[in-house]
């Protein structure tokens, strides 16, 4: 009997060493990861409740509560920024989705005279960046200012303009693809049944693709939300400025940064960012191993 | 459709019959291109009155196709793309071309006008009242939010505002001692506004009224909103020649190669325009004393950090991935939405809080991990650098981690197994079946991701603006620069000089890099897929 006890026991420590060599010390080595990627988001969530108003390391942690740098977000241009990017963003993001999905829907269901050269040259125009050519948007939008003057410089409109001129080639590959795998039989039932090639898109395919649309929705909307060189050139008065650009604007001197608005600030706009981000992560990473790049 | 069938039919019978009315897309069609349609007219008499026909003739063709694609019956692809299409060729592919035409002039500051309007600039700067010219009784005018103003020369009424030269108004009325008194078309500002509004009153002083479409005419002007005199420039000139005569001087301008107009006392006018130096800016990249250096530091500095952060980002998400893709660890939903923490956060807002993290004095990272050590992060050539990668690879390596995990639950088991069966150990495994195969799907995105932080202008941009900067070097720029943060900084458009012309070169630049790096990962993605 105590043979087979001890024989039990031994092999149970046995297990149990196997078990953290090979699973059980994944847990330690995971809070340290942890800690490496959110120590900067709880301190700075800690600095936007701090009396201070600064990034001192020198304090503890939530050693002090006071929502004052929450409050002072009202004194500042913050909100009208926050509107700013919103409405950068979500035109952004809503004209992309319409674009890229009119164009995908033509390149896969229409078989017409260079559209295999049209997709060639799509893809690669995809790979030169936009903001590299950003001293020609500037000068373009100057003298296209003279013209119309909703489209010159400092005008959001013509901030959307410009992210638009990007939807085409970084958006249409990944919806092409998506709608290549709705079978083609669909469209030929409902052109047999008497629908016309706009019903076909609308009523059809578009509610059988929204997964995709909602990917290059919120891949433009973030993209648009996190640019700061095309909206730094475009947007000159401080009331048409975006997150980005006003955000920078406070902590750029250093003399003058204001760390606790700043940390407020960022808490504001971080979060529904973040929330959306990581609710929606599934469909954001199958995005994004087909091909676009956040960072 | 219906129209279709119907012909199909022995008995025709008349089309009328079988209409049923446009059906509401028809008429929301309809609707849209009126407003398009209007909005482009506008436009291109817009562009006409100011003499814009580059864009006169853009918009007239953009317009015509735009009107052709959406009445035809027979262009129903382009009904799709054209409007991406027009997005596309007017933000993407004209700024492309355009930045290649800028690169081969000397566009920037003193540079930034074509002749004609340098000329006109110069005209204009150099106006001063002609001795003995008349003096006439002003009224002061507007017409919405244009300023203008309303004489009499010869007995006639005359208007017109800083865009428009003076032309004569039928029906204008004057009283005896001419000042108008009823310029149709125009309100007259009374003398009581002009007092009463100092903004305005400056707006009058400021205002000149070109007498006619030639600038060597001169231009109205007044100093008290109540009497306008000709003001004329000393300079005179002439279009046949292509010079400028100071005619008090008798000194004679004639502009240079560089578009600068060089008098032959060996003085230059301040107005200069843009003329094509060929490749000159590229050659100034390379050999300009001034530029060459730092920027070859910069490019240099530009590979190293793409590089860099591809690999460290990679390999840290990589092995992550790795320990984590274990069916045996539990709560891993939780783990990683926690791990990828960072990537979901707004880059630019990392990139700034690290910038506060990192100060010098009391930094967070100096105060925790060092001791309050002081250490001058983002001031110091070597630190700032690794500190740039550091939050780089904080931003990046959940990117990779995401990837990862999900390239290694797609792998074909059976393949693992049987290196298993034949007895393979666990490095072995990774080293020959695991990674190969993972390459296949991750390379593309490696190239990808180096391609997206060769140009990551933020990050450097808002956690160092490139600094700390070249002690020797008389050009604002620094250690960590990339080549798109020097773009931006000779750019001007931030402040300081501008210089388009060499700032687009190096744009050319960087599209000729980011395009042999695409043309490789396109040949590279072939060879990989040969491996599955």
């Amino acid at each position: 009997m105590s043979a087979v006890a001890a024989d039990a026991k031994r092999s149970t420590s046995a297990r149990r060493r196997r078990w953290w060599l090979e699973v059980g010390w994944k847990y330690p080595v995971a809070a340290l990861i942890i800690f490496y990627a959110a120590f900067p988001l709880v301190f700075v969530f800690s600095a936007s409740v701090n009396k201070g108003g600064n990034l001192r390391g020198t304090e503890r942690l939530f050693s002090s509560f006071t929502l004052d740098n929450y409050a002072g977000l009202s004194d500042t241009l913050f909100w009208t920024w926050v509107g700013n990017t919103l409405v950068i963003g979500f035109s952004a993001a809503f004209g992309a989705v319409m674009m890229g999905a009119a164009a995908a829907y033509a390149f896969s269901r229409f078989r017409f005279k260079g559209r295999r050269a049209s997709l060639t040259g799509l893809l690669i125009l995809q790979m030169f960046p936009q903001t590299v050519a950003f001293v020609a948007v500037f000068l373009l939008l100057l003298s296209l200012g003279e013209v119309v003057p909703a489209l010159g410089i400092n005008s959001k409109l013509a901030l959307i303009c410009v992210y638009l001129g990007a939807a085409l080639g970084s958006n249409t590959f990944l919806m092409y693809g998506f709608f290549n795998s709705i079978p083609m039989e669909m469209d030929e039932a409902a052109k047999i049944d008497g629908a016309t090639h706009a019903q076909i898109f609308w009523k059809l395919i578009m509610p059988l693709v929204t997964p995709i649309l909602a990917v290059v929705g919120l891949l433009a909307f973030i993209s648009a939300f996190g640019d700061f060189i095309l909206a730094k050139i475009v947007l000159v008065s401080s009331e048409n400025w975006t997150l980005a650009v006003g955000m920078y604007q406070w902590v750029s001197d250093q003399l003058t940064a204001r760390w606790g608005i700043f940390s407020a600030g960022t808490v504001v706009a971080a979060v529904p960012v973040l929330v959306l981000f990581l609710v929606l992560q599934r469909y954001i990473v199958g995005g994004l191993t087909s091909g676009s790049v956040k960072g | 459709m219906s129209s279709e069938t119907l012909t199909e039919k022995p008995m025709r019978v008349s089309h009328a019959r079988n209409w049923r009315g446009f059906g509401w897309g028809f008429v929301a069609k309809l609707l849209l291109m009126m407003v398009v349609n209007a909005f482009g007219v506008t436009a291109l008499l817009t562009a006409w009155s100011a003499e814009q026909w580059t864009f006169l003739i853009a918009g007239a063709v953009l317009l015509l196709v735009a009107d052709v694609v959406y009445f035809s019956r027979r262009t129903v692809p382009l009904k799709y793309i054209l409007p991406g299409l027009v997005f596309l060729l007017i933000f993407q592919v004209f700024t492309m071309g355009y930045t290649a035409y800028v690169a081969t002039t000397n566009y920037g500051a003193g540079h930034n006008v074509t002749m004609q309007q340098a000329v006109d600039a110069a005209l204009i700067q150099d106006e001063r009242q002609v001795d003995g010219s008349p003096v006439y009784p002003l009224t002061v005018v507007t017409s919405g939010d244009t300023l203008g103003f309303a004489v009499t020369i010869d007995g006639v009424v005359l208007a017109g505002s800083a865009d428009e030269p003076l032309q004569a108004i039928d029906g204008g009325v004057a009283d005896a001692s001419g000042r108008p008194t009823s310029v149709p078309g125009w309100d007259i500002v009374s003398v009581n506004t002009l007092l009463s509004d100092q903004a305005l009153a400056q707006r009058v002083i400021d205002l000149r009224v070109a007498v006619s479409d030639d600038a060597n005419d001169g231009a109205l002007r007044t100093r008290d909103a109540n009497s306008a005199s000709v003001y004329r420039s000393s300079l005179v000139w002439d279009e046949a020649t292509t010079t400028l005569t100071n005619t008090d001087t008798g000194v004679v301008y004639t502009p240079n190669e560089y578009g600068t107009f060089i008098g032959d006392d060996g003085s230059s006018l301040p107005v200069g325009f843009y003329v094509n130096v060929g490749a000159e800016n590229f050659v100034k990249a390379v050999t300009d004393k001034d530029y060459a250096t730092p920027l070859l530091r910069i490019a240099a500095w530009t590979f190293a950090f793409a590089f860099l952060t591809v690999a460290s980002s990679f390999l840290l998400g990589l092995l992550f991935a790795l320990i984590y893709n274990d069916e045996r660890v539990k709560g891993r939903a939780v783990l990683r939405t926690l791990f990828i923490l960072p990537y979901a956060f707004p880059a630019f807002m990392s990139a700034l809080l690290w910038r506060g993290m990192l100060n010098a004095e009391f930094g967070v990272v100096n105060q925790w991990f060092f001791f309050g050590a002081g250490i001058n992060w983002l001031g110091d050539p070597v630190l700032a650098k690794l500190a740039v990668l550091f939050v780089n690879l904080w931003l990046s390596y959940p990117y990779w981690f995401l990837v990862c995990t999900g390239a290694l639950q797609s792998l074909p088991s059976e393949t693992a197994e049987a290196a298993k069966l034949d007895g393979a150990g666990r490095w072995r495994m990774f080293r020959s079946i695991t990674f190969p195969l993972l390459m296949v799907s991750t390379a593309p995105l490696a190239i990808a991701s180096f391609a997206f932080n060769f140009n990551n202008f933020t990050i450097i941009y808002m956690l160092t603006n490139g600094g700390p900067r070249f002690a020797d070097a008389s050009v604002p720029l620094g250690h960590t620069d990339i080549l798109i943060s020097a773009i931006y900084q000779i750019s001007g458009i931030a402040g300081g000089r501008a210089d388009y012309g060499l700032a687009s070169a190096l744009s050319i630049v960087v599209f000729v890099v980011v395009g042999i790096v695409s043309a490789i990962a396109f040949r590279q993605t072939r060879k990989l897929e040969e491996i599955q």
